[in-house]
């Protein structure tokens, strides 16, 4: 759960059914699958029927939930690493219809992704229900060389894909679905204050 | 108010049984503020002694920008404006138009756009489908009328738009396939209403019974101020007592008696008319649709364009 309020940063309100929904994607990653797991109680036959999981195992405590997902009885499939469960979202979204609604849980950087491939299908993002599960570790991007470092857990961090060393701004972009990495030492080179686990 | 235009009437034109198109021009020439589909304006009448100030949804080009055109129907029970409209108004007469405002904007990102008009309803997608079109947008309307005759822009529409444009006339039997309108549409398709209240509900219901999120249902509800017993208004700032007649809104009543609050949609759907009830003994009758349930129980705000009062005593914060 997410605690403090960064006004960029979008609210994860926790997944409801939508009970008039003619059918349910949920794509899941990691922890995320607790989310769905947690309301169970209250699928029905029905809704289950009507239901597709897309779940992939990296979470960060690295635990499957496939056997549990899979005895739900709706249409399941796992996907070995985020990349290729993004894929199959889209297809899947490329044949469907409006009245079906989108579920997202997992990291906030898999529902920043996950969320611009449902902005691609036209799907207001206001319309998608989503969870934060796992860990705070952020996706961001360098404002300097626009390369996306995954799973970031401290700030400052160095750029994995230019080298420098970056502050983690509160500024969320929806748009990347990635926070926004700043050069520290810019008006002097080395001067990094350590860095702090705050993300975790 | 800051932005009103001087604009002659160059035209009238009956679109349909008891529709008049009304084409405007600005007096002193030059190019208009833009606006986008689904925009209005505020449309002041001097009519005798009286000012009419009525919101019209804009069913001209949006790329035009020389002049505005609005349709007005002929209602049966006319608080004026109407009625001034198709019995008084003559080419050459000059009109003071606000600046257009849209609160029925159409989504950009929209993979498809479906509209669904009942009667005079059609004017706001006059302009949004000539931005449709250009912009190579997917898009289809469908337009409920009492009868062909009376359907304002349907043959332009048709001419214009082919198939896209699909008519159903009661005289003639035809009623709107609502279920079959929100089955198997694109995701990323946008829904918007404009017409008849109970027509507007029943898109609106059938598309969320169908699944639909409310972010991809647009309705725009224009309504005439609803006549009722006339009451007195006390203003706190002054003290001023103001009357308000049988049909008269609280906001014509004031702007009556030199008092100029904010306005926008005059209409009750955009709140920029809220306004502080200070105190009040009795009964705030409440007809817009911007308050929320729990804000018209707690009645410490009315929007002065739509709602009425019932009581002894009303102050408000003006």
């Amino acid at each position: 759960m997410q605690i403090d309020a960064i006004r960029s940063r979008p609210i994860y309100p926790g997944l409801a059914i939508a009970p008039l929904a003619r059918r349910h994607i949920f794509a899941l990653e990691g922890e995320g699958a607790g989310a769905l797991l947690d309301i169970a109680g209250s699928l029905t036959p029905a809704v289950l029927g009507r239901s597709q999981i897309l779940y992939v195992a990296r979470g960060s405590l690295g635990v499957g939930h496939h056997g549990a997902l899979q005895t739900l009885g709706a249409a399941f499939w796992a996907a070995p690493t985020v990349q290729p469960l993004l894929g199959r979202l889209d297809v899947e979204l490329s044949r469907s219809h409006m009245g079906t609604r989108l579920y997202l849980a997992g990291t906030e950087g898999f529902i920043g992704q996950a969320m611009q491939v449902a902005a691609a299908h036209g799907i207001d993002p206001a319309s998608v229900i989503t969870e934060h599960r796992g860990s705070l570790a952020r996706r961001v991007q360098c404002v300097h060389c626009k390369g996306v470092t995954e799973g970031v857990t401290a700030s400052p961090f160095v750029c994995s894909h230019c080298g420098l060393s970056l502050f983690v701004r509160d500024h969320y972009s929806r748009r990347l679905g990635a926070f926004q990495g700043v050069n520290i030492d810019a008006e002097e080179p080395g001067a990094v204050p350590p860095p702090e686990e705050l993300y975790l | 108010m800051k932005g009103d235009l001087q604009m002659r009437v160059t035209a009238l034109h009956d679109e349909a049984a008891g529709i008049r198109r009304v084409r405007l021009e600005p007096v002193d020439g030059g190019a208009l503020p833009a606006f986008s589909g689904g925009a209005h304006v505020v449309v002041a009448m001097q009519d005798g002694g009286v000012t009419r100030r009525n919101p019209y949804s804009l069913c001209c080009d949006p790329d035009d920008r020389t002049g505005y055109e609005i349709a007005v129907a002929r209602a049966a029970t006319s608080r004026g404006g109407s009625a001034f409209i198709h019995e008084r108004l003559a080419v050459g007469d000059v009109l003071v138009v606000g600046a257009p405002t849209n609160l029925f904007s159409p989504d950009w990102r929209a993979k498809k756009h479906i509209m669904v008009a009942g009667g005079i309803g059609i004017t706001p997608f006059v302009a949004m489908m000539a931005q449709f079109a250009r912009a190579g947008l997917a898009f289809e309307l469908h337009y409920a009328v009492r009868s062909r005759a009376a359907a304002a822009f349907a043959g332009v529409l048709q001419d214009r738009y082919g198939p896209r444009v699909k008519i159903y006339a009661a005289d003639e039997g035809a009623r709107l396939p609502l279920a079959a309108l929100v089955e198997n549409q694109p995701l990323g398709t946008h829904l918007y209403t404009c017409g008849p209240e109970r027509l507007m509900g029943a898109v609106l219901d059938t598309a969320r019974n169908a699944g639909w999120p409310e972010q991809a249902l647009h309705s725009e509800h224009f309504m005439a101020p609803p006549p009722g017993d006339p009451f007195t208004v006390t203003l706190a700032e002054s003290g001023r007592e103001v009357a308000v007649g049988p049909d008269q809104s609280l906001l014509e009543a004031l702007e009556a008696a030199g008092v100029n609050p904010r306005y926008l949609c005059r209409g009750g759907v955009c709140g920029e008319c809220a306004t502080k009830v200070v105190e009040f003994r009795g009964t705030i009758l409440h007809a817009d649709h911007f308050l929320t349930p729990e804000e018209r129980a707690e009645s410490r705000t009315i929007m002065i364009c739509m709602s009425r009062f019932s009581g002894d005593r009303l102050v408000l914060n003006l």
